[in-house]
């Protein structure tokens, strides 16, 4: 078939360009799985603890909506339960970015260009990284599957285990061939599949909290809307739970049809196209456009209107979802004991919100190393000299691109706690009290935030080169050191590392001020060594 | 005092050295070309002028500054074309003009849509969907709707179509008028002929020739073909004549025009019966300097090889 031509080819390019990330993805992954089940097992080691956690996780809405539907007492059931839904996003995403680079990143840039004039075929591209995808995701389960049976997990749950783990990667990959068609940016390509990443999220969060406890209240049996979901499909393997292999075949069957899709799509299209007819657009730069802070806004406020969707849907769901601590306290003290633990307060439903307060500041973290690191962006297309061309100091551009970054972290962390605050608030009564008790609250979050983009500054100035993939890192250090830290028993030093572990959980405790002094003077002296470093070096380079 | 003045610059990216100790001067109000073969280092000596890249060594001056350290208030004084522009994608061209320019501090709105119109450029497009030639108008439009005393263009037409080359350089020839100077670096040798008051060649990070076109043509030989009654003899042993060689029953040969008389004084005694003598074309002119850098010992039947080799 000469649509394939070249495809071998191409993979070897591919492989040849992602050697070193494939090889911390199909290493990390199973490396991760077999840390997390060893330590699991260390928390709960006797069938009467995992009885407790079974029953918690079962009756408690919140535990459901992040960790899916529990699948009984056996201790894999509780490694799943633990990590299960991490791993399956780290996967989705890492598919969809992987797809996303070799395919429609190419077409940006104009590399398609030269490919696709040269002997090769019209689906090569998109096969071939499809081909590169799968593989690597079926050998990171495979690889995961030896872990978690090395860590004394049943053989038969660990291969569902790591199944569904891995079907969520095929998933995600047949999703992001089809979104790579769509979108004419890689940008807007990677949106679109993470929007769907957000929504499978949502719609398995539902599913599990609309479903049915069994009567021994140890099983959760998930409600449709987790069946729509291509991460609640992972949950209905049931690993270690009585395992339904046929829903490993919905991943594959995903798959194939969003290949059928994009090839479909592939062959209408012309190369380097999207959906979408361009229109005129204006013929002059309206006045508040012609700054270096008005191009920061014009180049970021489709960014900042989809992250404050995502951030007010689920701010106002987490709020609503608080009310039913009030109701947890009264049936069950063992659990209210452990989710007391975690936040680390003496108010249950306190510790619940310091908890998701801390889990936005997070996420918004990304919306900062994404706003950033548009500035190298920028210097790797070109778009940087031209701009330094002109009257505009090197301070004052990466100044303001610091400044727009923050902002936009400032608006989106208000957002979550305004609506967090008004959801709870809608629920118990006194929704504006609440809402402006938790807007402050994440704002105290900031600290850690700053330190994330002076972070990303600094990498930018001292390391262009290496700036996107050191900032992702750290801050997927930073959430690895949050939410697994404590199911890892890491020494506090280690924890250290992360600003985050370091703003004060309100509202569960009280604000301190020194902690946040320190981390904004880190922020500080990391931004001035960012942008001292910028303004002694070459650009490009 | 000159506009532009480098003295041994030196740049080096790790083990490469793109300028290996260069100079060049322009004075003000005139249009200076700026030529070598590709990777001499042209783009490194303008990102070095603009501040972009830092120098090694050596000096340079803009506009009586130091082009690193006063980069801002020189930017307010200059403006850049690149050879291959990239664009804000999600931006228009028109806006993408209009940011340009007041980044730099203003520009002059008549002008810019007079621009528009002669280079026939739709402002309402996105970046990302511009041919290449258009994305070059964009960024020229930007630079020449400011009134600067400096331009810097880098291959600035690359990709336009003849009728916009034309276009390009009556705006070089108004800009010209009207008192600014421009440092123009290209390709194009009808270009350079048609613009350039002076030409500098660099070839491997080292200037090798500086002057006006008519001084260059001086320095470079000349091609003879003489038709006599005698054969001749004893050229071989004239200074400054070189490549002898009959064809047809004529000598065909080289001379370096300071030793014109001597070769003449030789050929009057065979009895000249034709004579004709062709000062190199640009082209030959370049390929010589691009090709081996040194001109007046240059092969010129190696012409070809080095052609190929050059480009
Ligand atoms: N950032 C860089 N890193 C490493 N080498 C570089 C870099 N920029 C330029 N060079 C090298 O410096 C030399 C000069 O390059 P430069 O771009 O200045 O050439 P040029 O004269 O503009 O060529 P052209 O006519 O092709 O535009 C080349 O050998 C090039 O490979
Ligand atoms: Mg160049």
């Amino acid at each position: 078939m000469t649509a394939l031509t070249g495809t071998r080819r191409l993979v070897r390019l591919v492989l040849r360009r992602d050697r070193i990330r494939l090889g911390i993805w199909v290493l990390g992954t199973p490396l991760l799985g077999y840390a997390l089940a060893g330590s699991v097992a260390g928390i709960y080691p006797d069938e009467a603890a995992r009885q407790g956690y079974a029953a918690t996780s079962a009756s408690s809405l919140v535990a459901r909506a992040f960790n899916g539907p529990i699948a009984g007492t056996d201790l894999g059931a509780v490694v799943v339960a633990e990590t299960y839904v991490t791993l399956a996003l780290i996967v989705a995403l890492l598919s969809t970015f992987a797809v996303t680079r070799h395919t429609r990143q190419n077409e940006e840039t104009g590399r398609a260009e030269l490919l696709g004039a040269s002997v090769v075929g019209r689906y090569a591209p998109l096969t071939a990284a499809l081909l590169v995808v799968v593989a690597a995701n079926v050998l990171a389960a495979a690889l995961l599957m030896l872990a978690l049976a090395a860590a004394g997990l049943p053989l038969a749950g660990s291969v569902a285990a790591a199944g569904a783990v891995g079907g969520v990667g095929v998933a995600f990959t047949g999703v992001a061939s089809v979104t790579a068609q769509l979108s004419v940016t890689s940008r807007g390509a990677n949106a679109l599949a993470a929007a769907v990443v957000g929504l499978s999220f949502v719609l398995r969060a539902a599913g599990d909290v609309l479903g049915d406890t069994s009567a021994d209240g140890t099983r959760v049996q998930s409600a449709w809307p987790s069946w729509l979901s291509p991460l609640g499909w992972g949950n209905q393997v049931r690993a270690f739970g009585g395992e339904r292999w046929w829903v490993l075949a919905l991943p594959v069957v995903l798959l194939l049809a969003g290949v059928a899709l994009a090839y479909a799509l592939a062959e209408r299209r012309d190369q380097g196209a999207g959906l979408v007819v361009p229109r005129p657009r204006p013929a002059t730069g309206a006045s508040w456009l012609l700054s270096p802070a008005g191009l920061a806004w014009r180049m970021q406020r489709g960014t900042l209107l989809g992250w404050a969707v995502g951030v007010a849907v689920l701010g106002l769901s987490m709020g609503v979802a608080g009310d039913e601590f009030n109701a947890m306290i009264d049936e069950n003290p063992a659990a209210a004991e452990a989710i007391n633990a975690m936040g680390g307060g003496s108010n249950l439903v306190d510790a619940y919100l310091a908890a998701m307060l801390g889990l936005f500041a997070l996420t918004i973290g990304a919306y900062v190393v994404q706003a950033l690191l548009r500035v190298r962006g920028d210097e790797a297309d070109g778009v940087l000299e031209a701009a330094l061309a002109t009257a505009v100091s090197r301070t004052r551009w990466l100044g303001t691109q610091v400044l727009a970054a923050t902002l936009g972290a400032v608006a989106l962390l208000l957002l979550a706690g305004l609506t967090t605050g008004l959801g709870y608030g809608l629920v118990t009564g006194d929704p504006l009290g609440q809402a402006i008790e938790l807007g402050g609250a994440a704002l105290l979050r900031l600290p850690a935030l700053l330190v994330v983009a002076g972070v990303v500054t600094a990498l930018f100035g001292l390391v262009p080169r290496w700036s996107v993939v050191l900032s992702w890192t750290a801050l997927l250090v930073f959430l690895l050191l949050g939410q697994l830290g404590a199911v890892l028993d890491l020494p506090q030093a280690a924890l250290n590392l992360s600003p985050y572990t370091h703003v004060p959980s309100v509202p569960a405790v009280d604000p301190v001020v020194l902690p946040l002094v320190v981390l904004a003077g880190v922020a500080a002296a990391l931004l001035a060594t960012g942008v001292a470093a910028f303004r002694h070096r070459d650009v490009p380079s | 005092m000159p506009v532009i003045s480098i003295d041994n610059l030196v740049k080096t990216f790790g083990a490469v050295r793109a300028l290996d100790g260069l100079d060049l001067r322009v004075e003000a109000g005139e249009v200076h070309g700026f030529l070598g073969p590709n990777g001499s280092g042209k783009s490194t000596t303008i990102r070095i002028l603009l501040g972009l890249l830092r120098r090694d060594s050596g000096e340079a001056r803009v506009l009586g500054a130091d082009p690193w350290r006063d980069a801002v208030r020189l930017h307010r004084r200059l403006a850049y074309v690149p050879g291959d522009v990239s664009l804000w994608p999600n931006l228009s061209g028109g806006e993408a003009i209009d940011l340009l320019g007041e980044l730099r501090g203003g520009l002059d709105r008549q002008s810019r849509d007079e621009l528009l119109q002669r280079f026939d450029l739709d402002p309402t497009r996105a970046c990302r969907t511009y041919s290449k030639g258009n994305r070059q108008k964009v960024a020229i439009v930007a630079a020449f709707s400011s009134t600067v005393e400096l331009y810097v263009l880098d291959e600035p037409t690359s990709g336009l179509d003849p009728l916009m080359e034309a276009v390009f350089q009556d705006e070089v020839r108004r800009i010209k008028q009207a008192g600014a100077t421009v440092l123009l670096s290209s390709h194009v040798l009808a270009e350079v002929e048609a613009l350039c008051d002076r030409v500098s060649i660099i070839r491997e990070g080292r200037t090798v020739e500086s002057g006006t076109l008519a001084e260059l043509r001086h320095l470079t030989r000349t091609t003879v073909i003489v038709e006599t009654a005698r054969p001749v003899t004893g050229l071989d042993a004239l200074p400054g004549v070189h490549d002898v060689r009959q064809v047809d029953g004529r000598t065909h040969l080289e001379v370096d025009p300071a030793h014109f008389d001597e070769l003449l004084g030789q050929l009057i005694r065979f009895g000249v019966r034709a004579l004709t003598s062709t000062p190199p074309t640009l082209e030959q002119l370049f390929l010589r300097h691009y090709g081996d850098g040194n001109a007046t010992t240059a092969q010129p039947q190696s012409t070809e090889a080095q052609r190929t080799g050059a480009r």
